[in-house]
């Protein structure tokens, strides 16, 4: 099945292109206002994912908000898991816990932990350190194929991820195991911790280097909601023996003008409340 | 209806990786649960009879032990069991960080098997003998620490961690040991075994220096010294009970274990020793040292590992007894 066919099939109760970029906003405002409150957290990969996950949450992914270990739910890993108040906003939208909980990020009596942590509702594995979200979502997709299972794993990559020799081991037993049930989506906004990808360890090309190790690979615009829609329903419909990969370009800090492409907002930050209501007033003019 | 499980008879010597192999074959006519991940090494970890029968069962990771474990973490989630076995080297050092992030810390059921340890692997050397996994692995919350004393006891092991619910780390000796438990030996995570009573001393082995240390204590008795003899078989949870008996009872305590002496199983004992029950104590192992090539009886000797050295500091222990108890 084409992406367009899959997108057609769906069309009738899946949302608008308009209707995910409201709630990629929304998680935008979450996030900012989480780190904000936590006086720390990394915003500017968070928001470089926030489409991305909009998109997943809000279209894509075969979810029981109600029920969290539903053994059949497609599974998402966030690997880049600094960017976890996006992800924590996208489940609080779509009801894995209350919205108002968004606020004990980070705090010590609360169970929104600082980075990923399998006890929260809707997380389904730990991270943090980075390099072992793939193969967490590798070993699900073998144990779903194992078993018999239809339920996909997608992983969410960050630019610190193709860094780790880890990831690089769990790309190539995907590929080498035919593993058509997984989908890894990189976030590439190419500023990590303390400087450009570029000057730490520039690790492109990837797209030649994922299909020598037999992956299926997609580019885009990591803020097109229209692609990042596209080529994840065909990666969802996907019957090829290949993993999927979606090269997403993105922008550190997106949405947010004195975030955009800047080094400092990469984290851990403690946000003024000045520069928290002119991010605010920013989206909601967008 | 399967067969029923073979033990060897007392007295034979018989590595544990064979145990593993029969262990293996044995469980995957029992229950159909778990799958083996392995690393390019079922032949070196004794899971190779499994792995032939049932290559259905087995996920292949080549020589990527990182992967591996992380994999192991996520394919716990579907329900199933991941059997990991590889070299503690690999499994509990290189993957150490995957071990703990991806499955002690969300409790994954994942139990992984590592063979290769200390200087019972012998002629391959320092880097294949793994003298430092007890210390990273005790460091780990959440998870039990199993290291069973002969095959049979490693028969009763297998059955237990495979319905515990939880990670464990298990290991598993490479060359072959005197089988000293028979197939009535009871085996239950978290408790030790009493091989012997005394009241003079109390020696506690783990793994191939439980022989040993029965031997010692045999070579004690000729000279009239009566030495209690524990195979701690679970360093983690630790059989406090046992532990605070022996204290109370004999008044002083000896480990013996081949692995270095810092962060090992006599280090276990005796930071719950110093805590609750204090006596004196000597800790045998490794000491702070890298291993070399040699036979393992031969390494033993070198290194001081053998049933003559724990019947020698036993008695040198007496004395320091002796002093504790004037004071």
């Amino acid at each position: 099945m084409t992406g367009q066919t899959a997108l057609k099939s769906r069309e009738s109760t899946a949302p608008s292109i308009a209707e995910l970029a409201a709630q990629a906003r929304a998680i935008r405002k979450h996030t900012l206002a989480m780190i904000h409150a936590a006086r720390s957290g990394h915003p500017g990969g968070a928001l470089s994912a926030a489409d991305i996950l909009a998109v997943l949450y809000f279209d894509l992914l075969r979810l029981r908000p109600g029920e969290p270990r539903w053994n059949d739910r497609d599974r998402f890993i966030l690997s880049k898991g600094h960017a976890c108040p996006a992800l924590y906003a996208a489940l609080a939208m779509r009801g894995y816990f209350a919205l108002a909980q968004l606020a004990g990020l980070r705090k010590i009596d609360h169970f929104l932990e600082g980075h990923p942590d399998i006890k929260i509702p809707g997380i389904d594995a730990p991270s943090g350190s980075l390099g072992m979200g793939l193969s967490q979502g590798l070993g699900m997709a073998l144990g779903a194929r194992h078993l018999k299972k239809d339920f996909r794993t997608y992983v969410v990559l960050g630019d610190g991820d193709m860094q780790e020799g880890n990831t690089w081991e769990a790309i190539m037993a995907a590929g080498f195991h035919r593993l058509g049930n997984l989908v890894a989506i990189l976030d590439a906004n190419e500023l990590q911790g303390d400087a450009r990808v570029a000057q730490q360890m520039d690790y492109f090309p990837v797209r030649e280097k994922l299909e020598a190790f037999r992956w299926s690979v997609t580019e885009l615009d990591g803020h097109d909601i229209g692609a990042l829609r596209q080529a994840l329903a065909m990666a969802a419909s996907s019957r090829d023996a290949k993993p999927s990969f979606i090269l997403a370009h993105t922008i550190k800090g997106k949405g947010v003008s004195f975030m955009e492409g800047q080094q400092y907002w990469h984290g851990s930050v403690t946000m003024k409340d000045e520069e928290l209501s002119k991010a605010l007033a920013e989206l909601d003019r967008t | 209806m399967s067969a029923a499980l073979a033990y060897w008879q007392v007295g034979e010597s018989v590595s544990l990786r064979e145990a593993f192999g029969r262990a293996l074959l044995h469980a995957a006519a029992e229950r159909e649960d778990f799958v083996l991940f392995d690393a390019d090494i079922a032949g070196g970890t004794g899971a190779k009879p499994f792995a032939e029968k049932f290559p259905s069962r087995v996920m292949q990771f080549g020589i990527a032990e990182q992967n591996m474990m992380a994999a192991a973490g996520g394919c716990a989630d579907t329900g199933l069991i991941p059997v990991v076995s590889t070299f503690a080297a690999f499994g509990m050092m290189r993957a150490h960080e995957q071990f703990r992030t991806a499955i002690a810390y969300p409790k994954r059921n994942v139990k992984l098997f590592c063979s290769h340890l200390g200087l019972d692997t012998g002629p391959d050397g320092a880097t294949a003998q793994m003298l430092e996994d007890i210390a990273v692995a005790r460091s780990i919350p959440n998870i039990a620490i199993v290291v069973p004393a002969d095959a049979n006891e490693f028969m009763k092991a297998f059955a237990a961690i495979m319905d515990h619910r939880g990670p464990v780390y298990a290991r598993i000796g490479r060359s072959p040991a005197p089988v000293i438990c028979d197939a009535q030996h009871r085996f239950a995570i978290g408790k030790a075994t009493r091989l012997r009573e005394g009241a003079d001393v109390t020696i506690i082995g783990t793994g191939v220096m439980v022989a040993r240390a029965l031997d010692a204590a045999a070579s004690l008795a000729a000279s009239g010294i009566a030495a209690r003899v524990i195979n701690l078989s679970t360093i983690k949870p630790l059989d406090a009970d046992e532990i605070r008996a022996a204290a109370r009872e004999t008044g002083a305590i000896l480990t013996a274990e081949d692995h270095n002496v810092h962060g090992g199983m006599g280090s276990a004992v005796a930071e719950f020793v110093v805590e609750h029950c204090p006596v004196p104590m000597k800790i045998i192992g490794v000491a702070d040292r890298f291993g070399k090539s040699g036979e393992p009886a031969e390494l033993a000797r070198l290194y001081g590992l053998t049933s003559e050295r724990i019947a020698a500091e036993a008695r040198a222990l007496l004395t320091r007894k002796t002093c504790a108890n004037a004071a």
